[in-house]
């Protein structure tokens, strides 16, 4: 906590005055490609609504997410859209020879991810979807999940999918990764002893310190932080929040985060994809 | 004998008594507090608490950090006051020592099992405690002490 509370002190200053704390009501006030950043929650769910963690923001950090000239993570993205049409790997192809304009052929795409495959019998998440084409389909090395190159690429097949609603598959063979998911949300970690649902559930809209509590939700990924001064991927922020409660993280694409992801998603049915997000 | 080294090393001799199984004198080990419904009567350590000390560590990031989560109007110098728990300005006029300190120690037991509050001075917390604080306490015995005796001049 320690760290997170300090750094966020440090942008929370930055980003000056708290005087537009809170959720925002749809119509209002809204991120750049997104209609919705409050919804009605399913029937016996664990939350009254659903909200984005766009409305935890101050207003200049906001702003950020307004404009897609002062969004810092369309850096990422027109990177991205670089290395889609760059061959690479010994097939001598790019991502576009098979995948061609991603406007139209990503779209959607994002929103879905983590997505269940039948051949391999368990889901991949968007990183491991885009390492599975670079060797198999390209005959190329693997990217690291939290290089440049991955982000970038993440960062603009999500942005594809931007302002469509999340729509992760969360029944059939993907129950069980669900099922693993909620529990690991919440089981307590860490030498404080707390579980992701002690802050984004039970104490959502309320400072813990310096930093106002979102619902921790997912659908901003990757996104822009400025206490990183760059696009991070969903499992950097887990395992962040399990280091700052003294727990020991899972690993980036480890079973137990792919599972979290799955029913993060889940559990933020209704909002809209805002990749490349912008968050203090 | 390697792994007892290796704690000693870190904690000092304090911990090498404690897993030898030798209680020093005047200091309770967390297994052996006694909680008395959700009160703690005995003092941890010999040595009285210390308010001074124990404002500094209510603030401080590394050690007890309860402003994270308490307002306390005591510490207005001070930004960025958490609203997860109640203010504490004025919670000694709400709960004797005793109780203050079951809180500190455990607020599971203390308060309720479900609460967010770390257990300041137990060692078996969360699955997957990183290895650095492993077996450890967030506070030690006097700075528990020390925090109950700030508390303490925390009167309505
Ligand atoms: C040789 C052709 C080929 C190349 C090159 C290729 N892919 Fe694919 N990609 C496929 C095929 C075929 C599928 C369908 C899934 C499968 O069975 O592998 C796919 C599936 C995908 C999917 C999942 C689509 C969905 O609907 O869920 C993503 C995302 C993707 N590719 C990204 C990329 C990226 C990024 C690159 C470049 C780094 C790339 N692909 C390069 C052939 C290719
Ligand atoms: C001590 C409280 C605390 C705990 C416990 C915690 N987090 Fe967080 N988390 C934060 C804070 C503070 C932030 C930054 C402000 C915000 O968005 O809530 C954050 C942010 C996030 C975000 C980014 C949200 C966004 O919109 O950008 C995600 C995702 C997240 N947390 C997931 C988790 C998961 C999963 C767990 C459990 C492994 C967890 N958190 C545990 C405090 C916590
Ligand atoms: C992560 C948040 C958190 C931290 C850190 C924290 N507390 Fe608490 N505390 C709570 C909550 C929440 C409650 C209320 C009980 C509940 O509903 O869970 C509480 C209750 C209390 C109470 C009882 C107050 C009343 O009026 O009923 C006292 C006393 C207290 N805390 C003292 C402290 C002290 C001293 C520290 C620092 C050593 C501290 N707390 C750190 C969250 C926290």
């Amino acid at each position: 906590m320690r760290g997170l509370i300090k750094a966020a002190v440090v942008f929370a200053l930055a980003a000056g005055g708290f005087a537009n704390f809170g959720p925002v009501n749809a119509g209002e006030d809204l991120p750049a490609g997104v209609t919705v950043v409050k919804a009605p929650a399913a029937k016996g769910g664990p939350l009254a609504e659903i909200l984005s963690g766009w409305g935890s923001r101050s207003k200049s950090t906001q702003q950020l997410q307004q404009d897609d000239f002062e969004n810092p993570g369309y850096l990422w993205v027109d990177k991205g859209e670089t290395l889609w049409n760059t061959v690479d790997g010994k097939a001598g192809k790019s991502c576009a020879t098979c995948h061609d304009d991603a406007s139209v052929s990503m779209k959607g795409v994002g929103a879905a991810m983590p997505k269940w495959d039948a051949k391999l019998g368990r889901p991949m998440t968007l990183e491991q979807r885009v390492n599975a084409c670079r060797t198999d389909n390209m005959e190329a090395k693997e990217w690291k999940w939290e290089s440049d190159q991955m982000l970038s690429m993440t960062a603009y097949v999500k942005n594809q999918s931007r302002g469509m609603p999340v729509n992760v598959q969360a029944d059939g063979p993907m129950e069980p990764w669900v099922k693993r998911g909620k529990e690991l949300y919440y089981t307590r970690v860490g030498q404080l002893n707390m579980s992701c649902a002690n802050c984004h559930e039970a104490n959502y809209g309320k400072f813990i310190r310096a930093d106002y509590l979102s619902q921790g939700q997912s659908n901003g990924f990757p996104t822009y932080r400025l206490k990183w001064q760059k696009v991070g991927s969903l499992h950097r922020r887990f395992k962040g929040c399990m280091k700052n409660i003294r727990a020991k993280p899972y690993k980036r694409g480890s079973d137990e985060f792919v599972a979290m992801e799955i029913y993060l998603a889940q559990r933020g049915k209704g909002l809209q994809v805002e990749s490349p997000a912008v968050r203090n | 004998m390697k792994h007892a080294k290796k704690i000693v090393t870190v904690c000092g001799a304090v911990v090498m008594a404690w897993s030898a199984g030798i209680a020093i004198a005047g200091v309770t080990k967390p297994g052996d507090v006694k909680f008395d419904d959700t009160k703690v009567t005995a003092p941890l350590t010999n040595e009285a608490g210390d308010a001074a000390k124990g404002k500094l560590l209510f603030s401080n990031r590394k050690k007890g950090n309860c402003l994270a989560c308490h307002v306390n109007k005591d510490l207005a110098d001070k930004p960025f006051h958490g609203e997860i728990g109640p203010p504490l300005d004025g919670v000694a006029s709400r709960y004797s020592a005793s109780e203050m300190r079951g809180i500190l120690i455990n607020a599971k037991v203390a308060l309720s099992d479900e609460t967010i509050m770390p257990g300041f001075y137990m060692v078996n917390t969360g699955a997957r405690v990183a290895k650095k604080f492993k077996g450890k306490t967030i506070l030690s015995a006097q700075q528990i002490e020390d925090i109950l005796a700030y508390l303490q001049t925390l009167k309505e």
